[in-house]
């Protein structure tokens, strides 16, 4: 069967949710080969054999840790080479998107992004994007060379299926340029114990209407009661309320969770464009007006003062 | 010896307007009113501020695009930008992301550059790859996604938040940088700078004076396909509520209605 190769993301060996989503998606084109490189890459290898991956190549120099995307491309090209699969799937994060572009100039193939799904097409796999702010869906493909697709979160089920997952060194020579961008350090995210943004199945928003960094207690209190990610516009985030690293909208964090609760965002197009793909969209906004309540299934006109620790308390009451 | 900054800028529909698709599945640039991409003057600034604090720099403004494509380099050379180039050629309709690549790297060769900036993304195709296709093409650093950038004695240094780290990062000149929205407030052109960018001189280019066939580029030349484009369904009309003291309770029973609970 036609191989597909898969770059892992993962955290120091920690294989993160969207890889997982890619090898569920590899299997409707081929038989999943993983490429995870960097300090704990081998560690990855049981828990992709537990999702399909047939093989897992690995790297561990510290090229990859200490210089910026290039030595990434170095593998994903080496692993090309080794393999020749019929497709090579990314996860769509900013640095995936950058591996994925370099590698398909390198082998000559044209490049997708940010796929949402992806299916196997009679010349070659078809993806899906939305456009326009996810006002629009389209179906595209390659059609030249080795499809190069990134993924975004949430865009398939985890599945468990078991493999192989013979885990095999790669052998990968740096070109010139790998050293070129230098990392002089790296500040990890301290975690907050919330799920991820991107992977979370609710995600719990604050705007400008939550009026204060003290005040996104409340917000926080509605996504610990619901077990959900904490999200903001970027008014919210531009006034220093909350860190951008959790903006959602064009340019920030795109998600599509079972369930959007928007507090006090009115719903621009730019904020829009990060959420409207969401299952299930909830807004709480004194405006009745806002463009928001175009989108939502439930709204609730009203302050969100009122409403928001009402709705907590109730989650809480009814969790017992 | 002069800093020679070229910034990618690029033509976009207004994001406010109704985007849609033409016929052969391209952007319908007919309907919507175009514009300087927002996340494109970010560059501009960020270019503008480094020549500022270099002792001899000229910021030249790139753009591949239509006709109208020079209204964004007209707003960016009334920001600042001392000149402007302009890749047009009927050849270009359809262009994806890796014939796009290979025109604005042959553009920057053709006008020379010690760092070329970019937006983190263009505001249409959303993609925010071109700075790393262009590093890749042009055999250069790339120093991409920063929220904060510096160039001192021949070398480039910023910040790039990521998902999981903020990182540091520093390349030797030449590099192509992009930079995010949150690099700092872009500057409003002022009236005399309105003025002066009129006077300022815009070259154009196509094809042939790059040296690129026009099979390499545009609808032809492209090595992805759109075979559909629909309007997504509008959303079903959700039901309203006005809160009168039970509104957080009544959510919580949709919710719960909905199994969140
Ligand atoms: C290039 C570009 C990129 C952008 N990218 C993004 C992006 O990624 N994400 C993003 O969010 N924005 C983005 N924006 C900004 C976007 O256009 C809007 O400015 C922003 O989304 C507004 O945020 P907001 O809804 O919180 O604030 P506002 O639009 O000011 O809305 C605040 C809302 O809160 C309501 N409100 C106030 N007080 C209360 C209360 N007590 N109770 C209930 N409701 C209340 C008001 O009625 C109002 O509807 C971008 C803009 C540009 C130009
Ligand atoms: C909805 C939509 C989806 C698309 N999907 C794909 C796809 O999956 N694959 C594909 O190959 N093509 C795709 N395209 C086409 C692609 O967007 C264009 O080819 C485009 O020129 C390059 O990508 P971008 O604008 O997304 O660039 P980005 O990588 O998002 O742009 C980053 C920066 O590069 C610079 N830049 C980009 N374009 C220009 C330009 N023309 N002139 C000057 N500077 C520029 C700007 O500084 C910009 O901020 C899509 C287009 C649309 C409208």
């Amino acid at each position: 069967m036609a191989e597909v190769l898969v770059f892992v993301d993962h955290v120091d060996g920690a294989v993160r949710k969207p890889t997982l989503e890619l090898l569920t998606l590899a299997r409707r084109v081929g038989e999943p080969v993983a490429l995870a490189v960097g300090a704990g890459a081998s560690d990855t290898a049981g828990v992709l054999a537990e999702h399909g991956a047939v093989k897992v190549l690995v790297s561990e120099a510290s090229e990859y840790g200490d210089f910026l995307v290039v030595p990434k491309v170095d593998a994903l090209q080496a692993a090309y080479g080794a393999v020749s699969p019929v497709a090579v799937l990314v996860p769509s994060s900013a640095e995936g998107k950058e591996i994925a572009a370099r590698l398909a100039v390198r082998i000559g193939s044209g490049l997708i992004t940010d796929a949402v799904d992806l299916e196997a097409g009679e010349q070659g796999p078809v993806a899906t994007q939305s456009a326009f702010a996810a006002s629009f869906t389209t179906k595209s493909r390659v059609s030249r060379g080795t499809p190069v697709i990134t993924v975004k979160p949430n865009s398939a089920p985890v599945e468990p299926a078991s493999a192989a997952g013979a885990v095999e060194e790669l052998a990968v020579e740096f070109s010139a340029g790998a050293s070129g961008t230098k990392v002089l350090s790296r500040t990890p995210r301290e975690s907050t114990g919330r799920p991820e943004l991107t992977e979370a199945a609710i995600v719990v928003s604050g705007g400008r209407g939550v009026n204060g960094a003290e005040n996104f207690a409340v917000i926080e209190a509605l996504a610990d009661s619901l077990g959900a990610a904490v999200g903001a516009s970027r008014a919210a985030v531009d006034a220093g309320w909350y860190p951008h690293t959790n903006q959602v909208g064009q340019t920030g964090k795109s998600v599509s969770p079972q369930l959007y609760i928007a507090s006090g965002i009115s719903g621009a197009i730019q904020h829009r464009a990060g959420m409207q793909t969401s299952k299930t969209i909830v807004a709480v906004n004194k405006d009745s007006e806002a463009p928001i309540f175009d989108l939502v299934d439930y709204g609730v006109v009203g302050d969100l003062f009122d409403v928001v620790p009402q709705l907590t308390e109730e989650i809480n009451t009814r969790k017992g | 010896m002069s800093l020679r900054i070229v910034v990618c800028v690029k033509y976009v529909p207004d994001a406010t307007g109704d985007r849609h698709f033409a016929d052969d599945l391209t952007l319908d640039r007919e309907d919507v009113d175009g514009l300087l991409s927002e996340l494109d003057e970010y560059a501009v600034e960020q270019a503008l501020q480094i020549a500022d604090a270099a002792d001899d720099a000229e910021v030249t403004v790139l753009t591949v695009g239509p006709e109208d494509a020079k209204d964004a380099l007209r707003k960016a050379l009334s920001m600042g930008a001392d000149r402007a180039v302009h890749v047009e050629d009927d050849d270009l309709h359809g262009s994806d992301v890796i014939g796009t690549s290979l025109v604005l790297a042959k553009a920057v060769e053709e006008t020379g550059y010690d760092l070329v900036i970019s937006g983190m993304a263009s505001t249409d195709g959303t993609m925010g790859v071109v700075p790393a296709l262009l590093a890749e093409r042009l055999g250069v650093p790339q120093v991409t996604l920063l929220s904060q950038v510096s160039v001192e004695g021949g070398v480039v240094r910023g910040r790039r938040d990521g998902d999981s780290a903020s990182e540091e990062l520093e390349a030797s000149l030449p590099a192509v940088v992009s930079v995010t929205d949150q690099s700092g407030e872009a500057r409003y052109p002022s009236f005399k700078g309105i003025m002066a960018a009129k006077k300022k001189p815009v070259k154009s280019l196509d094809l042939d004076d790059l040296g690129i066939d026009a099979d390499e580029v545009g609808l032809a030349g492209s090595w992805t396909a759109v075979d559909s484009a629909a309007e997504r369904p509008a959303r079903t009309a959700g039901t309203i509520v006005k809160d009168e003291g039970e509104g957080g309770k009544q959510l919580a029973g949709f919710l719960a209605g909905q199994k969140f609970i």
